[in-house]
């Protein structure tokens, strides 16, 4: 297998009139990775993507897929991606399979490779039955499900896909993160997002973007680990306010404690961990020494928004 | 030449799948009506020496038709791909920027030609009824045909660089149809079939692309006017390129 990155981006800047949209960005993505670029909107994420397809020049800084470089070698770079855009722009006047055969044609694929390339992906993408259907008329799904096999038609290096499930009903997004799955297993995969569960879903990997700078890059595990610093403890249990503070008062790996009432019998006790440490078994088995009654106890999970917090407050406290 | 080809049929597929494609060809089909009418009411008058396309390209209906349907072809090209988001799909494959401009301009060429087929059935038409076969003798029909091509091709050229200038098709037929206005209007300067007169006189004839139609009708090809036609085609799609290339400089 080929050794050089399949994304390399070095120093990458990025100024529009009056605003800096990329700060110094530098990541590298390895070949057969699946990796979630994370971040609120705004952040940098479509711009990052428009100059790793070509579309955009940056200010300054390096770009490169496969080892070419995305501004002086955009052709090569074209060659070797898929790229669906945000919001998944479509020919709406055309059938399905007319338009994969047409961007199949872009692509430089000809004959026969280019029928079965697009048999291949409609059978893949789930579009068989839909083949002969005016993309207009179908649902957001389908439609996000033909951009993705455009974007998989010339079986390219990297499938670059921006937002890939925004706009879609639940059971949409399902079955499309259930698609990038699959293409994980085959492709690299490099999808942007701001929905942090999608990341934990679909990605092996994970760089977050605030700003124009990256605030983090690591493995969704990783990332939940050290994210996990502050990650509290909530229990609901039949008992007093004085009484709970006076079981837990020397608790080890707390750092602080908040009850509240909740109803007569029961209060809601927050439990904030030391060093990340995962507090659910000890306050169990203190809850069951105490012979109280337990009707909740659950760890928080953290969402973007905490994450961000977390990672700005950071930066900012560095700063 | 594969993806040339795949372009050009896209254009010529969304012209046709779009109200546009039909609303520019009953626009054509219409005035060239209205024009067959005119010229058989005027035929019936007074006699005529001049060959009949001469005549037909002396009144107002190549003009307006040409002045009307040029910007409405040319104003979807680029603006309404970037206003739809698939000009960055089209843009992020392996096709270069002056491939795309040419299909574009090919597409618009393709289409602005076949709304002229009915132009065909008329002159037939007129050459049954004037019983005279040296009113539409080949020469001149053909001179005819490639003035409209000539012309016709300057014309979607400029629509196609303002169509690349903006992302509005309203804005990209306003500036183009301005420009056609201009320099019809421009060519009015040069008083059409007599030599212009005062300072700017030679320069106006040279430029005057009514002047040019009515050689062209009359069975004359000026080289200077293929010339000045096909630079100027050459200009504008030289500008085109530049402008879609110029996403990579900002």
């Amino acid at each position: 297998m080929d050794a050089t990155p399949i994304i390399e981006v070095i120093d990458l800047v990025k100024q529009y009139p009056g605003r800096t949209a990329l700060d110094r960005l530098n990541f590298v993505v390895g070949r057969g990775e699946v990796v979630g670029f994370l971040g609120p909107n705004g952040a940098g994420k479509s711009t990052t993507m428009r100059i790793l397809s070509g579309f955009l020049p940056a200010t300054r800084g390096t770009a490169r897929v496969a080892g070419f470089d995305v501004f002086h070698e955009a052709e090569e770079v074209r060659r070797r991606i898929g790229y669906m855009p945000e919001n998944n722009p479509l020919h709406l006047d055309m059938r399905v399979r007319e338009y994969l055969r047409f961007r199949a044609r872009l692509k430089g694929l000809g004959g026969r490779r280019r029928r079965q390339r697009v048999d291949a992906v409609l059978q893949q993408c789930g579009l068989t039955e839909v083949q002969n259907r005016i993309i207009g008329q179908l649902s957001k799904g389908y439609r996000q499900r033909v951009g993705l096999a455009d974007a998989l038609v010339h079986e390219p290096d990297l499938i670059i896909l921006d937002e890939p499930t925004i706009g879609l009903d639940p059971h949409q997004i399902r079955a499309v993160r259930a698609l990038i799955k699959e293409l994980g297993q085959k492709h690299t995969v490099f999808l942007s997002t701001h929905i942090l569960s999608e990341v934990e879903m679909t990605c092996s990997r994970v760089i977050i973007i605030h700003q124009g700078r990256i605030l983090a890059a690591d493995t969704t595990q990783n990332l939940e680990r050290d994210l996990a610093l502050d990650g509290q403890v909530v229990a609901e249990m039949a008992a007093s306010v004085d009484a709970v503070v006076e079981a837990f008062r020397d608790f080890p790996e707390l750092e602080a404690l908040d009850v509240a009432v909740v109803d007569d019998d029961f209060v809601r006790v927050s439990f904030t961990p030391r060093n990340g440490a995962d507090l659910r078994t000890p306050i169990y088995e203190q809850v069951v020494q105490q012979g109280w009654q337990l009707r909740e106890l659950t760890r928080s999970r953290h969402s973007l928004e905490d994450i961000f917090i977390h990672l700005t407050k950071n930066r900012k406290e560095e700063g | 030449m594969m993806v040339f080809l795949a372009l050009v049929r896209r254009e010529l597929g969304g012209v046709f799948k779009s109200w546009v494609g039909y609303v520019v060809m009953a626009v054509v089909i219409w005035q060239v009506g209205w024009s067959l009418l005119d010229l058989i009411s005027r035929l019936s008058g007074t006699s005529v020496v001049v060959p009949l396309p001469q005549l037909f390209y002396q009144s107002l209906y190549f003009w307006m038709t040409l002045l009307t349907t040029a910007p409405l072809i040319t104003m979807r090209s680029f603006a309404s791909e970037r206003a739809s988001g698939t000009y960055e799909a089209l843009m992020t494959t392996p096709v270069g920027d002056v491939q795309v401009v040419l299909a574009k301009f090919a597409g618009a060429l393709a289409f602005y030609l076949l709304t002229w087929m009915p132009l065909v059935a008329v002159l037939a038409v007129l050459r049954q009824v004037a019983h005279e076969p040296a009113f539409l003798d080949p020469y001149t029909t053909s001179g005819a045909f490639l003035g409209i091509f000539l012309i016709g091709s300057l014309y979607l050229s400029m629509g196609c660089l303002a169509s690349a200038l903006t992302r509005s098709q309203m804005v990209a037929a306003i500036l183009s149809f301005m420009g056609g206005l201009g320099l019809w209007g421009i060519s009015l300067g040069s008083a059409g079939d007599r030599p212009a007169i005062g300072r700017w006189g030679p320069l106006l004839d040279h430029v005057s692309v009514v002047r040019q139609m009515t050689d062209f009708a009359a069975g004359v090809i000026d080289s200077r006017h293929v010339v000045f036609l096909v630079g100027g085609v050459v200009f504008f799609l030289f500008l085109t390129t530049r402008v879609v290339e110029s996403r990579r400089w900002k």
